[in-house]
């Protein structure tokens, strides 16, 4: 009798995760969406007791190694395997040998000698992550690679319009702003049209990622709009992301002035949206260019929110690697 | 070989009256105790010791349900990971008589998950373990408070507990290994 039987049988309902690595979720299929938004159910509620903390991690150790600066997706990771009681460890390339030069790959090896178990690592390079965990041993974890993809954050985003509403089939969500930077924008598309969702990009023209159509069919799944008011109309959800300064050198627009004045999330604008839109962000908030103060604190918004969904599904992740990479 | 089986409906209908006149028999205060079944098959177990208990002697005892997932010791090293799901526990369980309920006792990990999980959320004054099987072989010091039967089994049988809530029938079945293999 394999171990399998043997769970069923002792009525043990087991879940069929076998992923090593989060690299990316445009392979996820249903199933996997639907386990992760349960797992972090469970999460969720192991955060709202006294004690948030179990010991299902102990004895795995796991690192942060962020090439890019982040508050919100570092300290969610690392504050959700401490919940998970694994030991973790944090490396920044600004304060580490990799300002020495060290390679990624070398840094891995590194990282995988002292015994890391999860790697958890942010990099401006796209596809970063995947390169990583080809010579990883240990599983990888991509918490953004350049503007490719930042599977975690759309997996927090889906979970939050899940708390808010029945399902994600036939929502009409507004991604609005600069997505053509955005690996948030791009997770997301892939997790919500998997999910059913009708999704609309919005932005000035020159920020909006029109030639991947060529690139994958999901881009010709989606609409997109250079009317603000016209991508509001009957919207379930309104996401504002950020402007990316960092990333605007290129002179895509010809100025931030005129960005705010065409595409700022405002309540006026917001008013084209259903009543109960849900008005959400991925942080860090540039307030008033992207969105507006009172409608980033208003009432239909989740931001806050995101952030502590974002703690509940990561541990969910965590925990479902740790599974997942048994030998 | 065939299943054998151990226990029908009635067999359990009436070894869960007794279960539950043993818990009136040996709690003085009825007041102070909250049913916690463990899931999958404790749950609908302490459901049925709970309304036995209220017929018997009219006293209504709060049912809670338990996900020890998260603490089991065998994370990483099983064939398969346990779903985690949440849980619901009717209200506090500072100072009360706990009484954990699950359908089989074997090695007695699983009792020492729930005990650790159940500590993390309160102080209960004292928990109890109530089991429809106990079929030996423990590997903890563990026993328990309540056995519904005592069955006593090889390592490479295999007890099987079905109830209507979760299987759609009552039954509680033995068998060997090898024979449950051949399952899908």
């Amino acid at each position: 009798m394999t171990e399998n039987n043997l769970n069923e049988s002792r009525g043990i309902e087991a879940v069929s995760w076998n992923r090593k690595h989060l690299l990316d979720i445009d392979e996820f299929s249903i199933s996997e969406f639907d386990l992760v938004m349960k797992t972090a159910d469970a999460m969720s509620d192991v955060l709202s007791r006294p004690i948030r903390k179990v010991p299902a991690l102990r004895g795995k150790t796991i690192a942060t190694l962020f090439y890019e600066p982040s508050t919100r997706t570092r300290s969610s990771f690392e504050l959700a395997a401490k919940n998970l009681s694994a030991d973790v460890v944090n490396l920044a390339a600004s304060s580490s040998s990799i300002s020495k030069g060290e390679n990624l790959i070398d840094t891995v090896h590194t990282l995988e000698a002292m015994g890391v178990d999860i790697l958890i690592m942010r990099h401006p390079m796209a596809g970063a992550g995947h390169l990583a965990a080809r010579y990883a041993k240990s599983s990888v974890i991509n918490a953004g690679d350049g503007g490719h993809a930042h599977p975690t954050q759309a997996l927090l985003d889906m979970y939050t319009i899940l708390k808010h509403k029945t399902g994600i089939d036939g929502l009409k969500i507004v991604i609005l702003g600069d997505s053509r930077h955005s690996r948030v924008a791009r997770s997301n598309i892939w997790g919500l049209t998997a999910m059913g969702a009708s999704v609309t990009i919005c932005g000035p023209r020159s920020l909006l990622p029109i030639g991947l159509t060529r690139l994958h069919p999901v881009y010709s799944k989606i609409n997109y709009e250079t009317d603000i008011l016209r991508a509001l109309d009957g919207a379930d959800v309104v996401m504002a992301l950020r402007m990316q300064k960092e990333r605007q050198s290129t002179g895509l627009i010809p100025d931030i002035r005129e960005y705010v004045a065409q595409f700022r999330l405002t309540s006026q604008r917001l008013a084209a949206a259903k009543p109960d839109a849900l008005v959400m962000h991925p942080g860090p908030v540039n307030e008033d260019i992207e969105i507006s103060s009172d409608v980033a604190s208003g009432p239909q918004s989740v931001i806050n929110e995101q952030v502590s969904n974002g703690l509940a599904v990561r541990m969910a992740v965590l925990y479902l690697i740790t599974g997942g990479s048994r030998e | 070989m065939e299943p054998v089986i151990v226990l029908n409906r009635e067999d359990i209908r009436r070894t869960l009256g007794r279960m539950a006149h043993e818990i009136i028999e040996t709690n003085k205060d009825l007041s102070q105790i909250i049913m916690i079944g463990m899931r999958t098959r404790g749950v609908p177990l302490a459901n049925r010791l709970a309304s036995n208990i209220k017929a018997y002697e009219e006293t209504h005892i709060p049912v809670g349900v338990l996900d020890f997932s998260l603490y089991r010791d065998d994370l990483g090293s099983r064939d398969l990971q346990p779903a985690v799901k949440s849980t619901s526990i009717p209200s506090g369980i500072d100072g009360k008589v706990v009484i954990l309920v699950d359908d089989v006792l074997f090695t007695g990990r699983s009792a020492r998950a729930a005990m650790d999980a159940l500590i993390d959320l309160g102080r209960p004054s004292a928990i109890k373990l109530a089991v429809l099987v106990d079929r030996g072989h423990r590997e903890l010091p563990i026993r328990a408070d309540y056995v519904g039967k005592n069955i006593p089994s090889s390592k490479d049988e295999e007890v099987q507990v079905k109830l209507a809530e979760t299987d759609n029938l009552d039954e509680v079945s033995i068998f060997k290994n090898s024979e449950a293999g051949k399952c899908p």
